[in-house]
């Protein structure tokens, strides 16, 4: 070939941020493209609020004693709006998975492979994109809440803080998400596989349900989950009612404990992920 | 630079106890097509993926575009494109948007790679499918919109893994086209096929690989020779004529006629000329003609003749598909 191909010099963040960035914007465009996934991905969330509001809503005493079972169940819908925004940034991580999976079961991994693009960047978009994707799931829950009485009394500033630390957490189990689905023989398991490990981690955890209503043994468990103190810090920055918590050290310290097992996770996993996607081809 | 586009040696690939690749020696010259022919699972997409740097070789090794495949991986991934036996494109983004993505990637500038995307599109006919979402588009369609993908930094050697498998006769031979066009332009081509016919029209050197060796390699003139050519096969219509119709035959045949009834065979040279000539003859001859065809050897033939079995169509465990596809 006689012509020269120019090139793009070295951005400034490298080639890593730069490609994912583009992997995450095409990314986006292909869930605008797919207006039913976003749909169904909205439904059920909002479909939980009104599930547990007005089915479980008085049923789990959050309230001190006294309190009319207007009361009660008002009490607990600020206490539950928290662990369903919890709960739900946690599931994006199945989005991940069988986003990957699909990914590396057709030629297109094996293209991006054969790029001289950077080699974390494709894991780096896509589990941006699906952390992103996480702000309209964030806007429609919090109307819904905002519509079956939740109210956020703790000041701009800290709620901004509190959905800040939701994405982080999104974007930290996308990572889990996607180290499984890079490991999955197919989209079909990957879909199952990435679904069930957040039902024992969402549900062991105070989203629900105070802690101090489990059996002592599995206390320190549900304290050490992530999703506890994601839950708890929520709940203290958008002033909803936290219940009262068992004395361990990450219940005292949530904001804390939940950034730091976000960079925990992330670390490990996109190691992990990064390693392994270098070294496989479509299958 | 004086090197070799591709070089090859002693390449062996384990999945697991299989063994895909057993020893492969390849060399591609600059602007040269080479075809890799073989049957299903003779370790023909190894070969590739290895040499575009998505496999690792067990051991051996490969320099493409004189940067070693293990070593320099990043280097060789500039030099290169590469187009899948499945089209590696994103479905539900345009033709355009694909481009625009792997342009990107290619870390090419968003104003090249806009002008670049566009002579593509027209070049591929793709133009007005170009903001539509390749979910739409037909299968040749779709190919060509890959192949457009991996030509968007306009890549000195290209890898094609089966491009035209499952493509209609008339998407093929589009294919084909568009494939010497590059060639015309000086892009160097490795294309692993299944058909003895493509590397024919493509190739101006045939490597066939089978369970992992290299078992024959020259043009595709010097392959038939080896397994005997072309054959010409007439059947005429009265029985006296036959001794006639075998004079007429051999005015034009390279070798001797053989009858069988009103069958008449011989070997010829010359393609497909021969059957015009053929004709000829006959009727100076007076001899009426019933059937007429030139029988071109296949892969079957070459493979009966130089393994002593047919191509197997099972595939053996290292190449069969772990996932379920999906849509392809």
């Amino acid at each position: 070939m006689t012509t020269t191909v120019p090139a793009r010099k070295r951005p400034l963040l490298g080639w890593n941020i730069s490609d994912g960035a583009v992997v995450a914007r095409f990314s986006l465009v292909q869930t605008l493209r797919v207006p039913e996934l976003m749909f169904f991905s909205l439904v059920q969330p909002v479909i939980f609020v009104l599930l547990f509001a007005y089915v479980f809503g008085g049923a789990i005493p959050i309230a001190g004693t006294g309190a009319s079972a207007e009361d009660a169940a008002h009490i607990y819908r600020n206490y539950l709006m928290p662990g369903i925004f919890g709960q739900t940034v946690a599931f994006a991580a199945v989005q991940s998975t069988v986003g990957i999976a699909e990914a590396m079961s057709t030629g297109l991994i094996d293209r991006f492979r054969s790029l001289p693009m950077a080699s974390g960047a494709v894991l780096i978009g896509r589990t941006f994109a699906d952390a992103l994707r996480q702000v309209l799931v964030l806007l429609v829950l919090s109307i819904t809440g905002l519509l079956v009485g939740w109210r956020i009394t703790g000041g701009f500033w800290n709620a901004v803080g509190a959905y800040l630390l939701l994405l982080l957490f999104a974007y930290a189990v996308s990572w889990v998400g996607a180290a499984i689905g890079l490991v999955m023989p197919n989209v079909e398991t990957a879909s199952t596989a990435g679904l069930i490990w957040l039902f024992p981690l969402t549900f062991l955890s105070n989203a629900f349900v105070p802690l101090s209503s489990m059996p002592t043994w599995l206390q320190p468990i549900a304290a050490y989950n992530p999703v506890s103190t994601l839950v708890l810090a929520t709940r203290e920055l958008f002033g909803n009612p936290t219940g009262i918590q068992p004395n361990f050290w990450p219940l005292n310290n949530p904001v804390m404990y939940t950034i730091g097992s976000c960079v925990l996770i992330i670390a490990i996993f996109a190691t992990l992920s990064i390693r392994r996607y270098t070294k496989t081809t479509a299958k | 630079m004086t090197d070799a586009a591709v070089v090859a040696e002693g390449l062996v690939k384990d999945f697991g106890s299989v063994k895909a690749l057993d020893g492969i020696d390849l060399t591609v010259q600059r602007g040269q097509v080479v075809g890799l022919l073989g049957p299903n699972g003779a370790g023909k997409t190894t070969v590739v993926r290895i040499l575009s740097t998505l496999l690792m070789p067990t051991s051996g090794y490969a320099k493409v575009a004189g940067f070693d495949v293990v070593k320099n991986p990043a280097e060789v991934r500039r030099e290169i494109g590469l187009t899948g036996q499945y089209a590696a494109v994103n479905e539900y983004l345009t033709g355009r948007e694909n481009l625009k993505m792997f342009g990107a990637l290619y870390h090419l500038p968003a104003k090249y790679v806009r002008e670049r995307s566009a002579e593509l599109l027209e070049w591929f006919e793709l133009s007005e499918a170009a903001d539509r979402p390749a979910k739409t588009y037909s299968g040749g369609m779709r190919r060509r919109l890959d192949l457009a993908s991996s030509l968007i930094a306009q890549p000195s050697i290209l890898f094609l893994d089966e491009p035209t498998t499952g493509l209609d006769p008339r998407s093929r031979l589009g294919m084909w086209d568009v494939i010497n066009g590059l060639v015309a332009d000086g892009t160097t081509v490795l294309l692993t096929t299944q058909y003895l016919e493509e590397a024919d029209q493509l190739a101006d050197q045939i490597v066939v690989i089978d369970h992992g060796r290299v078992i024959a390699q020259g043009t595709a003139e010097s392959l038939k020779d080896q397994i005997g050519g072309d054959r010409i096969e007439i059947s005429i219509i009265d029985p006296a004529r036959v001794g006639d119709a075998v004079d007429a035959i051999r005015s034009v045949s390279s070798g001797d006629p053989v009858v069988d009834g009103l069958q008449i065979s011989a070997p010829v040279s010359g393609g497909s000329t021969v059957l015009v000539s053929t004709i000829r003859a006959l009727d100076v001859q007076g001899v009426e003609v019933g059937d007429i065809v030139l029988r071109r050897p296949t892969l079957d033939d070459v493979f009966l003749s130089l393994t002593g079995h047919v191509a197997e169509e099972a595939t053996p465990p290292s190449e069969k598909p772990k996932r379920g596809r999906g849509r392809k």
